[in-house]
């Protein structure tokens, strides 16, 4: 848990919002994230984020589940408990190949869910603050960390030069925590006195 | 930025004039207000349903599996016969969520959510019948391959029908988080602009606290379409096992290699008839006729009117080959197939799913709501005798005439299939009421290219000559 202070920024449009990311990113002040409600395509290149790793993620599941399923069918048939089905030979890849596939899409899918759940830092029962709550619906924000170095006053001046539609500076836990979205966070009494 | 260059050609896949907000406000608002009285004459009308179910099957585990009308001719009867129509209805979801994704068909955002919900309710439905069929429903746990006490004995994986369990197992598994995984960013839309606390506390829980970084859309999306390709294949591999359960066999009238490809033909027919007789009916009900379009309804109507012809030209070929072949049981098989007892149920096939769907090469039709309603009952019809076709009239008159039977099912089997409707329906009116029942992120993210209102503001840009157009972009 690490309450800090956020100058926070509202974009109504993908249009305003690439210019002011990158006034920001030149401007030296510490980005804190940029929440929108959809998929923004590039803005993680402008953001300088790296591509994800979840499809290698992805494809290590898979083999995982191709090298179980031939793994346990092959070791059943031909040393466990070996069967003569037809006359037809113990390691009978032909026939293991439907579930060997059906195995290594299961592992594949529900590997990379769980993956993605762990990296985003995602699970029920998990709560992240909410700089807007129209940032899930209609508002681009981007959120600034400051400290005792910076100037509210100038973050704020900023970021509506960068063309933010409404501002504010807001202290708020930058982590995520155990809680519940009906429950207001003891934090959250100190904005009455920003 | 979407720089995306959308034909004039195309529709909009979005009519009036939305802001990201207006989306929002239209998606969420059936789940904010109190349902209708339709929605609680519907819910509880399935809810009915679905109890006779429960009490059939009751009555099905109590006195046994002879309750049913199957016998040893005719081992598989009703059951199969609704478990494949199930299954296959099923395959629309994951054809428009994952494969029309691979194919970059922006109309799919404004049917994906309901079609995949549609294939969990369905496979869930479809779960059921070879379950009871077990008859000793208690040892269904047999077919799972864990180290046991009963002599190490596995199952046998060389057998289609243990294929089966690994399909239909993973087939919902996978549908289930491709499906909530899309569900997590328009849950924390409902949650953020919830009034009660009540709805705030648990839609906060079904959005696994998501606020929708930019990082975590980055792996959003890589994961959206990598769940997309996984679905591609397996959606393919699940109705080509469940043909598998049937091909494999040495019965005349099953054992062909067309199996495979016309029985995924056929299970997208289906399913999109399925999907078409829900979403006509909620985009009414729900108001949401700008994100289901007579163009959405369109595009459905032509791959309707294609896999209709693929499978017309199954059934031929299934004939021409009981011929070519020149073996006397695949022919006989045929013969009494088309003019024995059960002609009735051939004909009916032919005609609703063969015939009928033709009338989709007119435009006038595919964008006609209530024509294409009618149709898509039809076709369920048509695929429902399908399955019924190629299940009981291939095993009626076997090799034997000494067996051979005429079968029809009792009640339990009906009440057992009406059961189903109750579940599928109980579940869809409870998501229609509580899920946003159009992906609320997807819209907007083709809104500004794909929206009637943008697409107009497009034309002044489109008129222009080249010339102009590159002299304006050259200062940016």
């Amino acid at each position: 848990m690490a309450i800090k202070k956020f100058a926070v920024g509202c974009y109504d449009d993908v249009a305003g919002l690439f210019p002011a990311v990158e006034k920001v990113r030149n401007s030296g002040y510490k980005l804190h994230d940029v929440y929108t409600p959809f998929p923004v395509h590039g803005l993680d290149k402008a953001l300088g984020h790296k591509d994800t790793d979840l499809h290698v993620a992805g494809f290590i599941y898979g083999i995982t589940g191709t090298a179980t399923a031939l793994g346990f069918m092959g070791w059943i048939f031909t040393s466990d408990w070996p069967t003569n089905f037809g006359g037809k030979p113990h390691f009978a890849l032909p026939a293991f190949i439907p579930i060997t596939f059906e195995t290594t899409v299961l592992f594949a899918a529900v590997g990379m869910v769980l993956t993605f759940c762990y990296l985003n830092q995602i699970m029920p029962g998990v709560k992240k603050h909410v700089f807007h709550k129209r940032q899930t619906d209609d508002l681009f924000v981007v959120v600034l960390e400051l400290n005792e170095h910076v100037s509210e006053q100038e973050a704020i001046d900023f970021l509506k030069s960068t063309g933010a539609m409404e501002t504010k500076v807001e202290m708020a836990e930058s982590e995520w925590w155990y809680g519940r979205f009906d429950k207001e966070e003891e934090y959250e009494k100190l904005n009455a006195t920003v | 930025m979407h720089l995306k260059y959308e034909s004039f050609v195309r529709e909009p896949l979005v009519d009036g004039d939305k802001t990201y907000h207006q989306v929002t406000e239209d998606i969420v608002r059936p789940i904010e207000q109190k349902p209708g009285r339709m929605w609680y004459v519907g819910f509880f009308f399935s809810v009915a349903l679905l109890a006779f179910g429960v009490f059939s099957v009751f009555w099905e585990v109590y006195f046994g599996i002879g309750v049913w009308g199957i016998n040893r001719t005719v081992g598989w009867g009703w059951d199969i016969t609704n478990f494949v129509w199930w299954v296959g209805i099923g395959h629309a979801g994951t054809l428009i969520s994952a494969i029309l994704l691979l194919f970059r068909q922006g109309w799919r955002t404004g049917v994906n959510r309901a079609a995949e919900a549609m294939t969990i309710f369905a496979v869930m439905c479809a779960g059921q019948f070879p379950i009871f069929h077990m008859g000793r429903v208690w040892n269904a746990f047999y077919v799972l391959p864990y180290p046991n006490s009963r002599g190490a004995l596995w199952p046998n994986f060389n057998s289609a029908l243990m294929w089966d369990v690994f399909a239909i197992s993973t087939y919902f598994t996978v549908s289930l988080l491709f499906w909530y995984s899309g569900l997590i960013p328009d849950f924390a839309t409902v949650r953020d602009r919830a009034k009660t606390k009540l709805r705030k506390r648990l839609y906060g829980l079904a959005s696994f606290g998501w606020t929708g970084t930019a990082k975590n859309w980055q792996r959003h999306e890589a994961l959206s379409l990598v769940l997309a390709g996984l679905s591609t294949p397996l959606v393919l591999s699940v109705h080509t096992i469940v043909s598998f359960d049937f091909a494999t066999s040495v019965i005349p009238g099953w054992h062909t290699t067309i199996f495979p490809p016309y029985f995924v033909a056929g299970a997208i027919f289906s399913g999109f008839a399925m999907v078409q007789t829900l979403l006509i009916v909620c985009r009414k009900i729900m108001g949401l006729e700008d994100y289901i379009t007579v163009g959405h309804i369109e595009a459905m109507n032509k791959v309707i009117v294609l896999t209709g012809s693929i499978v017309g030209v199954a059934y031929l070929t299934e004939l021409f080959m009981a011929w070519y072949s020149g073996v006397v049981y695949e022919q006989a098989a045929f013969h009494w197939r088309i003019f024995g007892p059960y002609w009735w149920s051939y004909w009916a096939m032919m005609t609703c799913n063969v015939v009928s769907p033709q009338l989709f090469w007119f435009k006038k039709l595919r964008r006609n709501i209530p024509f294409t309603f009618f149709m898509s009952i039809i076709v369920n019809i048509g695929m429902w005798f399908e399955r019924f076709v190629i299940i009981v009239t291939s095993l009626y008159r076997d090799y034997l005439p000494g067996s051979w039977t005429y079968y029809s099912p009792t009640w339990p089997e009906i009440g057992f299939y009406l059961g189903t409707f109750g579940l599928f329906f109980t579940c869809f009116f409870l998501f229609a009421k509580y899920f946003p029942v159009i992906a609320i992120a997807e819209i907007k993210f083709v809104l500004k290219t794909s929206g009637e209102s943008y697409k107009k503001k497009m034309e002044v840009i489109h008129e222009k000559s080249t010339e102009e157009f590159v002299h304006e972009q050259a200062h940016h």
